[in-house]
């Protein structure tokens, strides 16, 4: 099982990324993207040498989490956009200390941040401690900081366990 | 044709001209914006939910009023997610270098170094240890 499928997640990921792209139900894709989603793990696996492990529930809950997110604060930026003055912008640099370590809770981590809307996260430290955010409108960037970390830093580090 | 209009296209209208304005309201904030780092809010932003409701949209409208199946939509915005903020990224980095340089300013000013004795990565390589070290051959 572990020789033939090394990576089940990205099988899986594969198989559906396939189906979706053909646009088409049928016995004939789906034989297809089995296929794909076993040959190419096959052959990538040198280039997969660690895998995270991942609590896959609650990250299915995180993305819903993050599509809200964005829906709603996409209104507010929208928002600061129209009515907003510039002189009345607070814009400012966050240096976010991070908990997370590894490199791929550190970059979905930074990800969630571009994507919803008011920040974009810029750098990482050199040291990778930190994470360099840049804020639409942050009156207050200790508390943006805090809230960010809660909201979206202590899930990460429950899913990436 | 006014009385047959159905819920499905209807709906499918709705989020299409939600989607276009935010696709608007993003692209007035690439105007008017300040400078680059403020820019840079307005259009990674519209396309995130401008984009999204499009294509829920065009899904609708395919699903429901034509009656074909089609889920391409899924897969251009799962693109566009993974895709958008590594752009987004590049771009911030290129601008931090050009801050420190003095060809560019804005109302934040260049950012403060993380801590004593240490610096952004744009600036300098990882440290010791950090992700993305890797010892020399």
């Amino acid at each position: 099982m572990s020789r033939l499928i090394p990576h089940p997640g990205l099988s899986a990921l594969l198989v559906i990324v396939w189906m979706v792209m053909v646009n088409d139900l049928t016995f004939g894709t789906l034989f297809l993207g089995l296929v794909i989603g076993i040959v190419v793990p096959l052959f990538t696996d040198a280039y997969w040498p660690e895998r995270p492990p991942i609590r896959f529930a609650a990250g299915t809950a995180y993305v819903g989490l993050v599509v809200w997110d964005i829906i709603v604060a996409n209104f507010e930026v929208a928002a600061i956009i129209l009515f907003k003055p510039n002189h009345k912008l607070q814009p400012a640099w966050l240096a976010i200390p991070l908990e997370l370590e590894s490199p791929e809770a550190i970059t979905v981590f930074a990800g969630t941040i571009s994507l919803t809307p008011g920040t974009v996260s810029a750098d990482v430290s050199a040291c990778g401690t930190y994470l360099l955010v840049h804020a639409l409108h942050a009156p207050d960037p200790a508390g943006e900081i805090a809230r960010t970390k809660a909201r979206y830093e202590a899930r990460l580090k429950r899913i990436f366990a | 044709m006014i009385g047959s209009v159905s819920l499905p296209e209807l709906l499918a209208s709705a989020l299409i001209v939600l989607g276009a304005s935010f696709a608007l309201i993003g692209s007035w904030g690439l105007v008017r914006l300040p400078s680059l780092m403020e820019r840079l809010h307005g259009p990674t932003k519209a396309s995130t939910l401008g984009l999204g409701a499009m294509l829920v949209g065009s899904i609708i409208f395919f699903q429901l009023v034509k009656g074909e199946w089609t889920t391409h939509e899924l897969l251009v915005s799962l693109f566009l997610f993974v895709t958008a903020p590594i752009a987004a990224n590049m771009i911030a980095k290129v601008h931090l270098h050009r801050l420190r340089l003095g060809e560019q300013s804005g109302p934040a000013g260049p950012p403060a170094a993380p801590r004593d004795g240490s610096e952004w990565a744009t600036y300098k390589a990882p440290e010791e240890g950090a992700p993305g070290w890797f010892p020399d051959e």
